[in-house]
């Protein structure tokens, strides 16, 4: 169904995708994670997944983004006017495709030693090519936007609380320009002012036509800016029987 | 990453030490600006592959093939013994675990960084001196010392110090072996820091062995993981670390120590 060329906007497809974990430590177990995971995800919209909490959420995310392989099953991309799978994608592929089209915010940053926050968020921009003195300037803006404090700026974030953390992760992910946002919890532990603030920006992603699939807690959130559910439920493998009655 | 071809191309690489084996039929291709980490534990055969591959070593059997400047895929081990020297002297870089491998212990830091300037033919003292310290600065070495010898200065130092030597004639390839091992967590932080920065500015491809999982994410785009000789998995570095497949991989992922 995505491999056909019409132009109708979308932009992520995944269809029939499975994925296991085998746990050698624990003897070789296999933990069927979920089967049959399909879903289209369009240009202008915000998905959400929902279901209880371990029913693998994020691990769908990270399925697409790449750090988890997929077993069966395709993961289609749109880029440019190109369909790649990035199931079978090599890793150079996979690593330009996050470079230019796919990006993923999570609630937890992982901090680089030495680097500060503003040059963090400003190198997701560099590398999609903007000029270094623009990109310095709209870290800048994104920063402020989200509350965090200036003369936070040029610390490496390790030391920051996992708020001041996150919101340099948000900046990071929301200065580049892709065309498709992965979005884990971005306001977990936010308060209400600054996840207004990411509400804005999401909204304003979604006004840019950009294709946004995320998990929210929050129910305010999740009302605000999501377009409909996946419920993630109907792709879970049970592990017993009276569970999958 | 364009669709531009390899920048190095190895192909079922072994190397034997009598009847065992140091690496055992390794392929792999390296694209301009990729960093590969090879991780394992010792005796593995990472620094094997390593030193077969910059041909410090002569492998048993396979190739190892390299993109001249001017374009052709050149095998390293049937070229004539002039044209590797000059490549490596050139084109390449490497970087010891221990810095007195690399450096020359008794000569100015400013010699140590100029002599390979002179290796590709710069003969103008002014020239040398002037880069010398262009480089010494970049690696955060005070240009006040550029006088003293390597033997003067900390362990740190001295391994920024081997890093300026090794790129002042703009290698395209260079090859790190244990380069942050031995260093204090905080020497450790800015090396890498030094590392990151040079390969998105210069573009640089390098492959680093080290058996440190944490330098080998933030520095790397991708990863082996060897065990006997073998690589028995490979993949994007996060993929390798988050979703590890091999047992031997999951055992080295989940020994990890987290702060």
């Amino acid at each position: 169904m995505a491999s056909s060329n019409t132009n109708d906007g979308l932009m992520l497809s995944l269809e029939t995708v499975s994925k296991s974990f085998t746990m050698h430590l624990r003897g070789g177990i296999e933990l069927p994670v979920f089967q049959n995971v399909s879903f289209d995800i369009h240009k202008g919209e915000c998905a959400v997944l929902s279901g209880p909490s371990g029913i693998g959420k994020s691990s769908i995310l990270k399925m697409i983004y790449g750090n988890y392989r997929v077993e069966t099953g395709e993961v289609r991309l749109r880029t440019d006017d190109d369909w790649i799978d990035l199931a079978a994608a090599d890793p150079r592929t996979v690593i330009a495709i996050r470079q230019q089209t796919l990006g993923y915010i999570s609630q937890f940053l992982r901090v680089i030693p030495r680097v500060g926050a503003r040059q963090i968020v400003a190198e997701a921009a560099i590398a999609q090519g903007r000029d270094t003195d623009e990109a310095m300037a709209d870290a800048e803006a994104m920063l402020d936007r989200l509350n965090l404090p200036r003369k936070l700026w040029e610390l490496p974030p390790a030391t920051f609380s996992g708020g001041e953390q996150q919101r340099v992760n948000i900046a990071r992910g929301f200065i580049a320009h892709y065309p498709v946002l992965l979005l884990d919890e971005p306001t977990a532990s936010l308060d209400a002012a600054n996840a207004s603030v990411v509400g804005d920006l999401v909204e304003e992603k979604k006004a840019a036509g950009v294709a946004m699939l995320g998990i929210f807690h929050d129910p305010d959130m999740r009302k605000r800016v999501g377009d409909r559910l996946i419920d993630v439920s109907q792709f879970a493998v049970t592990s017993t029987d009276d569970q999958a009655a | 990453m364009s669709d531009d071809g390899p920048l190095l191309s190895v192909t079922d690489l072994s190397k034997y030490y009598g009847q065992h084996a140091g690496c055992l039929d390794v392929s792999f291709d390296l694209y301009p600006g990729e960093v590969l980490a090879i991780v394992g534990e010792s005796g593995s055969g990472k620094t094997t592959l390593l030193n077969c591959i910059s041909t410090q070593l002569e492998p048993t059997s396979g190739t190892v093939e390299y993109s001249m400047r001017d374009g052709r895929m050149a095998n390293l081990f049937t070229m004539g013994e002039a044209e590797r020297r000059f490549l490596m002297r050139t084109d390449w870089g490497f970087v010891h675990q221990h810095p007195a491998d690399g450096l020359r212990m008794g000569v100015s830091a400013g010699a140590n960084v100029g002599e390979r300037l002179m290796a590709v033919g710069e003969r103008h003292y002014g020239n040398i001196r002037s880069q010398a310290s262009d480089w010494l600065e970049r690696v955060e070495i005070a240009v006040g010392r550029i006088d003293d010898k390597p033997t003067q200065f900390s362990g740190g130092m001295r391994q920024r110090l081997q890093i300026a030597r090794n790129l002042v004639t703009s290698p395209r390839l260079v090859f790190m072996d244990e380069p942050t091992g031995g260093l204090d967590v905080s020497v450790q932080a800015r090396l890498l820091d030094l590392v990151r920065g040079l390969v998105a500015d210069l573009g640089l491809s390098i492959i680093v062995v080290t058996h440190d999982l944490a330098v080998a994410r933030l520095l790397s785009h991708r990863m082996m993981v060897m065990k006997s000789g073998r690589v028995i998995e490979t993949g994007l570095t996060d993929q390798v670390l988050d979703d590890p497949r091999e047992p031997y991989t999951q055992l080295l992922v989940s020994s990890i120590l987290q702060v």
